[in-house]
């Protein structure tokens, strides 16, 4: 049991590792740090998948970092949701590292773009598989200040302005936390989430649990981007160079936002209803704002920047149901979102490779001289905006059906709503960039580097048949444990007590 | 009791630093106080009154000692805020040499 324990804190050491080892010798010659980048990446990779293997052969795991027992020590745990993330971020860091390869040449130092990377996807794991709140700070400041210095990664003025007002806002939300942490720590006498969660449950909800719940919302939700906290979102990632634009929005506030609120509020504190609430609501507020604003959008990136608040909506409206259904959508749509956005990010990337330009206006035709980024921006479009082989039309519309059979009307309206103004957004991107006549300024584009080739082409086949994860037989591997851990509530906490003795 | 309240004041001024002030040296000033403020109330919690330090020792009664440990965890927050300040500055300084002001009300090419 214990050998199969130590891998847990290899989702952290190795990209860790990853990034002192390039940024010690990778300065040395390019291909050094793409091999290094691209060999830690896939190492994580295969891990993660392996560990959706190890969750169904032994359940739940935990490990206890130097030896020191857990309430004392620091734990670290193996469950379904982790499983499920540690997919979802990994997948997508790999393929954002082979798209690099070539994107990221027109800058000087790679190896500092390597590190850093490999600092947040550290960082993001720690988040993921950590078991105690203090630890789970610390690694979620390491992400947050590591996609800081990323977002200003190219020093141009536009950049620099994104970067300062993304730092500020993220270090107000995780003073926020932090005060939460200090508020929960003053109340339980204890850091291990787990025996927070068992404390918490034996005395009674009082002010304080809810004033650390108001709190945590409001740091995590600078951190998801949801509607009243979103306003670094949309600067900071069209500043990004496009990896980091996919891996932001991608999965970045994803496992420090979403993921986070998950673990904090289902299985610590507890969903209670005032809080279920508020999520549907903010859900449905920034599904619409975000979807309205996109729409009239004209910076091709920018677009997509807010069609994440949108989508990131959808995610919170269907978790904050807290019915099966609805957390098995949320997370499913998650998933997906994670997929079709990073490959729409990767995919206006090359668009601004080639044309050099990211102003929809100055775009025209290019669907006849660039076949390959038009089918690309084809599936990732039909995908998002919910055309039925894809696999965002089956998230959606389970989270339709989970929002009407909870008996929430209202939002099931506005779900469907938002969903035709996508599909409205992506027609626009399409009609303007792609269709339409060739103008004179584009005749003579570059072409598509191979390697930023291929990672679209894995994320387009897996949003091709990502709707297969709901396949009764499939899902109980991956989709369902992840669901199951939530739904648990607070009672998870037992199984990793007694897991750690 | 009068302690908690001055700490959530200077968490407040340190807020209102944030938003009201036009300079981004004062808006990174202002973030300092609301960290220190955070990372105060953090200590606060771990104060007894009349505890004395927690030092392990023969036959001396191991109760009414001050709790270590958010004393450990403010020393890894306090690194924390350091390297977030070293990027604020950092940052500040490369968009003084682009716009050549530190007022943000100049520096408004982007409207998120």
């Amino acid at each position: 049991m214990s050998n199969i324990s130590s891998i847990i804190p290899l989702f952290t050491a190795i990209p860790l590792g990853g990034a002192f080892v390039i940024s010690l010798i990778g300065r040395k010659a390019r291909w050094i740090s793409d091999l290094l980048a691209i060999l830690t990446a896939l190492v994580i990779c295969v891990l993660s998948l392996l560990s959706v293997r190890i969750y169904n052969m032994y359940g739940v795991l935990t490990y206890s970092v130097g030896g020191w027992i857990p309430p004392v020590g620091i734990g670290m745990v193996l469950d379904g949701l982790t499983t499920f993330m540690l997919v979802v971020v990994n997948l997508v860091a790999f393929c954002v590292v082979i798209y690099s390869i070539n994107y990221m040449e027109r800058f000087t130092s790679k190896w500092k773009f390597y590190t850093l990377f490999f600092l947040m996807v550290a960082g993001m794991n720690g988040v993921i598989i950590s078991g105690d709140i203090f630890n789970f700070f610390v690694f979620l400041e390491i992400a947050s200040v590591a996609s800081y210095a990323l977002v200003a990664f190219g020093t141009e003025k536009h950049e620099l302005e994104a970067a300062f007002k993304y730092a500020v806002m993220g270090t107000i939300g995780s003073l926020f936390i932090l005060l939460g942490i200090a508020l929960l720590y003053g109340y339980t006498s204890t850091l291990n989430m787990a025996d927070m969660a068992n404390v918490l449950a034996q005395k009674n909800t009082t002010n304080l649990t809810l004033m650390v719940s108001v709190m945590f919302l409001m740091g995590f939700g600078l951190k998801a981007a949801i509607v009243p906290f979103h306003g670094w979102l949309p600067d900071a990632h069209p500043s990004a160079p496009a990896p980091i634009s996919a891996m932001l929005s991608g999965v970045l506030i994803k496992s420090l936002g979403i993921y986070a609120i998950c673990r904090i509020f289902f299985n610590v504190i507890g969903i209670s209803q005032p809080i279920s609430s508020i999520l549907m609501f903010l859900g449905a507020l920034s599904m619409v704002v975000g979807g309205l604003l996109a729409l009239g959008q004209w910076d091709l990136k920018r677009l997509l920047a807010y069609s994440s608040i949108s989508q990131i909506g959808y995610i919170v409206l269907a978790i904050g149901l807290a019915t099966p259904l609805g957390i098995l959508a949320g997370l499913f749509h998650l998933f997906n979102h994670s997929i079709f956005k990073s490959l729409l990010f990767l995919n206006s990337g090359s668009v601004e490779y080639i044309t050099g330009t990211r102003d929809l206006k100055k775009m025209g035709g290019l669907s006849q001289n660039a076949p390959f980024t038009s089918t690309i921006n084809l599936i990732g479009s039909m995908s998002i905006a919910g055309i039925p082989p894809f696999s965002g039309f089956w998230s959606k519309l389970f989270i339709i059906v989970a929002v009407v059979q909870a008996g929430r009307f209202g939002y099931a309206f506005w779900a469907i709503l938002v969903s035709i103004l996508t599909l409205a957004m992506y027609l626009k991107v399409t009609k303007y960039a792609f269709s339409g006549s060739l103008k004179e300024s584009l005749k003579h584009i570059k072409k598509v580097p191979v390697f930023m080739k291929l990672s679209m082409a894995i994320l387009a086949v897996i949003t091709l048949i990502g709707g297969l994860l709901l396949v009764p037989g499939v899902d109980e591997l991956f989709l369902k444990p992840a669901a199951d851990t939530m739904l648990q509530g607070v009672r998870y906490s037992t199984g990793i007590l007694t897991g750690l003795k | 009791m009068i302690i908690y309240f001055l700490c959530l004041v200077l968490f407040a001024i340190g807020l209102y630093c944030v938003l009201r002030k036009r300079n981004i040296i004062k808006i990174i000033v202002g973030i300092i106080i609301s960290e220190y403020a955070a990372n105060l109330f953090f200590i606060l919690t771990a104060y007894r009154i009349g505890g004395r330090a927690p030092i392990f020792q023969e036959g001396v009664d191991i109760t009414n000692m001050v709790d270590p440990l958010p004393h450990a965890l403010v020393l890894t927050a306090i690194v924390i805020g350091l390297a977030t300040t070293a990027l604020l500055v950092a940052i500040a300084m490369r968009i003084y040499e682009k716009y050549g002001t530190f007022d943000i009300t100049k520096i408004r090419e982007l409207n998120g």
